[in-house]
């Protein structure tokens, strides 16, 4: 009998110290007050940032948001996807290969520190050089010198580009390895902000609490939960806050924060989960927003794969002329998206009109140009995509489409998550298309069109080549104005209607739901809301 | 009893080694690129990519990275994650005490629902009461979690208003209780049928019969001879439902949003951050060995017949 005394001891002092160290972890940080909201501050389902907070390391839409709050560049761009200049005086060239840049005078980052060619200038070589692991050092490739920071291999040799020089406290000037036209469309990306002197001996530090010389000061980032910044007073630029501030709320997914957007929880989800599309309307009335942005859906052939080898075009037209568009936006994704007219959208600049009829749903049109190029391989085509992105209806709806149309067989390709999907793009093992887009890193046709087509680009990895659509970039590139590179462009596209490259499918919307505690809620040209211009009732 | 408590506690050692290898080569052998990733669909950089692999080892060999893990884990490192930089034991210590308080919840709801239930209709086998629970577990066992998720947050948010939709500080206890209901809802029928079974079947036993023509109190003969003896195997089960509780709440938690480890877990996996992965699910282990440890011990307190030496 004693033995079982004393289990009975040891097994109650055990579940009592389990549950004394669960009590004790709970309290520690239980002493935290409860989410609230302060007065007058906006909150929007924004999930933690994935990356500290640093403008050349952030490319995902949450930290783009705490970012783009936090800084502001030489130039910005309106809602309606306008440029316009923010913390410069002028950024002009005449040879569009050296850039001249005038600050205006008076700003400050949020510590007081003026804002000077030096914070711009070493913020640059800092974010380009190679030894600090930026993401978007690739943004500073034109800039003379950035070979020496930003080698193909091994370490950098210098730690300054050459093509950046101070003038004087609020003058600089950018030289480029060849001339960019569309250079300052390129500087509207929040990657070209400047940093102050703080940064550089503590990166670390000011990755998670940054200061920045934009509309909003930091207030704090807590993990998994939120991250809150306030209006600054000392901000000079004409987008003053028309809030108080604003809270970037952690969600694990938009189903949860819909569900508290409707019970005023939460003011704004900057997207609705496709379980709640066919109920915006009726929950939200005229506070259910569908403002299309610059981004587009298509599918990309893989021209090195057997069902698009040597592929005749007149296939690809077909193909894409099988696709009924307008009733797949409308039923399966709920009118949260454009059919496309062009390969990009319609707020884009350089875009232009096709006159082509190959967007248009015509099933016997299209079973007609499949015949004339010779059909596909095996009768049968398939869309690659990711199944944990929501692609999976609309992939179906396609092919199904596609399938009734031409007698083509059509079916989904699914691999499991996004990074599997981009393996088997870069290994080339796509079987025949898949899943292609790009939203817009600003809203020019340049953009849209050489990042995906020219047969250099890292993005095209379909494998497109095509002679005749690089020389027609090259000389777009070549142009000094931008007008004459937008023309160039758009004769590009005229002739990639006929070489189809890729499929457009549609152009996307932001779908946006918010309480009537908040107003004038704007979507910029990537689809974020413009947080600025929100206001408090 | 002691030694018994001591060879169980040195025989978690050669299974935390094993497990963390086991983990650590699915996350290795998983397709995608972590490192890539990062960049999306956007122009990869080489060049950085090669940089920023070789700043965090993940250019060596799979043996070699295995054994800079176990090195830094020995000495309290259990890694950084890839994207934010975070140590991940910042990450686990956040995560953990919002699911430790979850489960608990559940846990305690699970036993104390579980078993009155299984109690009531196991004293009244077969009658109108007996039917009633086990239509009631029937349903709990059908209906999927997600779904009894929303009806709860339709019914308790949105008709009666008592509750906010999703929970809105992971850390506040009181907003809990709906998760941790929905998540113990599956438990909670297991356990209440396991009750009732044996608590009909022992009621056919000598030892009641005995207890009974003794002239002991009824609450006696139910509440120490007949409950005690029942327990067992509701005690077994409940034993390795502390783990699943705690790893599978990834649906729960996320219907509610509630930034616990399995909200943790998988995020880990879809950004293939392995250290990540590994270190939570290494820790789901030791949970599971420790509940079992202590279910073990239960058995000898339940029925004095069961030693160990």
């Amino acid at each position: 009998m004693r033995g079982s005394r004393s289990v009975k001891w040891a097994a109650l002092a055990a579940t009592v110290a389990m549950a004394a160290t669960a009590c004790g972890g709970g309290s520690g940080s239980g002493g935290s007050s409860a989410a609230g909201k302060p007065e007058g501050y906006v909150s929007i389902n924004v999930n933690e940032p994935q990356k500290p907070l640093v403008p050349g390391n952030t490319n995902e839409t949450q930290g783009a948001y705490a970012i783009n709050s936090l800084f502001t560049g030489l130039v910005k761009y309106t809602p309606e996807g306008k440029l316009e200049n923010a913390n410069a005086e002028s950024v002009t060239s005449k040879d569009s290969k050296t850039w001249t840049v005038k600050l205006k005078k008076g700003w400050k980052f949020h510590n007081g520190e003026d804002v000077t060619s030096d914070s711009y200038i070493d913020a640059w070589n800092w974010y380009a050089n190679i030894a600090n692991n930026q993401q978007n050092s690739y943004w500073f490739s034109d800039i003379k010198g950035y070979d020496d920071v930003h080698p193909e291999k091994g370490k950098a040799k210098k730690d300054a580009m050459s093509g950046l020089k101070k003038v004087d406290d609020h003058t600089f000037t950018i030289e480029l390895t060849h001339p960019v036209s569309y250079f300052k469309e390129k500087l509207g990306y929040y990657t070209w902000t400047p940093l102050p002197k703080g940064f550089f001996k503590d990166p670390k530090g000011y990755g998670q609490k940054p200061v920045g010389n934009g509309p909003y000061e930091f207030e704090k980032w807590t993990h998994k939960k939120l991250v809150q910044v306030k209006a600054w007073k000392g901000y000079k630029g004409d987008n003053k806050p028309k809030n108080k501030g604003v809270q970037f709320k952690a969600y694990s997914g938009y189903e949860a924060s819909y569900q508290d957007v409707l019970s005023k929880n939460l003011d704004i989800s900057p997207q609705v989960a496709p379980k709640d599309l066919a109920k915006r309307k009726s929950d939200f009335g005229d506070r259910a927003l569908d403002e299309p942005f610059a981004a587009t859906q298509q599918i990309t052939p893989a021209f090195y794969s057997k069902s698009f080898k040597d592929v005749d075009p007149k296939v690809l037209q077909g193909l894409s002329m099988a696709i009924d568009r307008k009733s797949i936006t409308k039923t399966v994704l709920q009118g949260s998206r454009v059919p496309a007219t062009g390969f990009m959208p319609e707020m884009v600049k350089g875009y232009q009109k096709l006159d082509t009829d190959i967007f248009d749903y015509n099933p016997s049109k299209a079973k007609k140009l499949i015949k004339e190029g010779g059909g596909v391989p095996g009768n049968k085509v398939a869309i690659q995509f990711n199944a944990d992105g929501g692609h999976k209806e609309w992939v179906t709806a396609v092919c199904a489409s596609i399938r009734k149309a031409t007698g083509v067989e059509c079916v989904g390709d699914s691999k499991p998550d996004f990074q599997t999907e981009l393996d088997a793009r870069d290994a080339k093992q796509v079987k025949s298309f898949y899943r292609g887009g790009w939203v817009a890193d600003y809203p020019l046709n340049v953009n849209f069109l050489k990042e995906l087509f020219d047969s250099k680009a890292q993005a095209n990895y379909g494998g497109f080549k095509d002679p005749k659509i690089d020389e027609l970039f090259r000389k777009g590139d070549k142009a000094t104005d931008l007008d004459a590179t937008v023309k160039d462009y758009q004769a590009a596209e005229r002739e990639l209607v006929k070489k189809m490259p890729s499929i457009p499918l549609w152009d996307y919307a932001a779908n946006v739901v918010h309480t009537d505690a908040v107003d004038n809620v704007k979507i910029d040209f990537r689809g974020d809301v413009v947080m600025t211009d929100v206001t408090v009732k | 009893m002691g030694r018994y408590v001591a060879r169980r506690l040195l025989q978690m050692i050669p299974v935390f080694i094993g497990s963390t290898l086991l983990i650590f080569c699915m996350m290795y052998v998983l397709p995608g690129d972590p490192v890539r990733a990062l960049w999306g669909e956007q122009s990869a950089d080489p060049a950085q990519i090669a940089a920023l692999k070789h700043q965090l080892g993940l250019d060596l060999p799979l043996w070699h990275q295995y054994w800079n893990y176990l090195t830094g884990l020995f000495q309290g490192d259990f890694g950084t994650q890839i994207a934010s930089q975070r140590p991940v034991a910042d990450v686990i210590a956040q995560a953990f005490p919002v699911t430790l308080r979850l489960t608990i919840f559940a846990f305690v709801f699970t036993v104390v629902a579980g078993v009155l239930l299984g109690l009531i209709a196991g004293l009244r086998a077969d009658k109108a009461l007996d039917r009633v629970v086990l239509f009631f577990t029937l349903l709990l066992i059908s209906v999927p979690s997600f779904v009894l998720g929303f009806l709860f947050q339709y019914l308790f948010a949105f008709k009666l208003g008592w509750v906010t939709p999703t929970v809105q500080d992971s850390e506040a206890w009181g907003q809990l209780l709906l998760p941790a209901i929905v998540l113990a809802g599956l438990s909670l029928a297991y356990v209440t049928r396991l009750t009732r079974t044996s608590v009909a079947e022992n009621l056919r036993a000598d030892y009641i019969r005995t207890a009974v023509a003794k002239g002991l109190p009824h609450r006696r003969v139910v509440g120490v001879h007949l409950l005690r003896n029942s327990l067992i195997p509701v005690v077994t089960f409940l034993g390795t439902d502390v783990g699943s509780l705690m790893a599978g709440a990834v649906v729960t938690e996320g219907i509610f949003n509630v930034q616990g480890i399995g909200n943790a877990i998988f995020e880990a996996l879809n950004r293939r951050e392995g250290s990540t992965v590994v270190g939570i699910v290494t820790l789901i282990v030791i949970v599971y060995l420790v509940a079992s440890l202590i279910v073990d011990l239960l058995y000898a307190v339940l029925d004095p017949r069961i030693r160990y030496a």
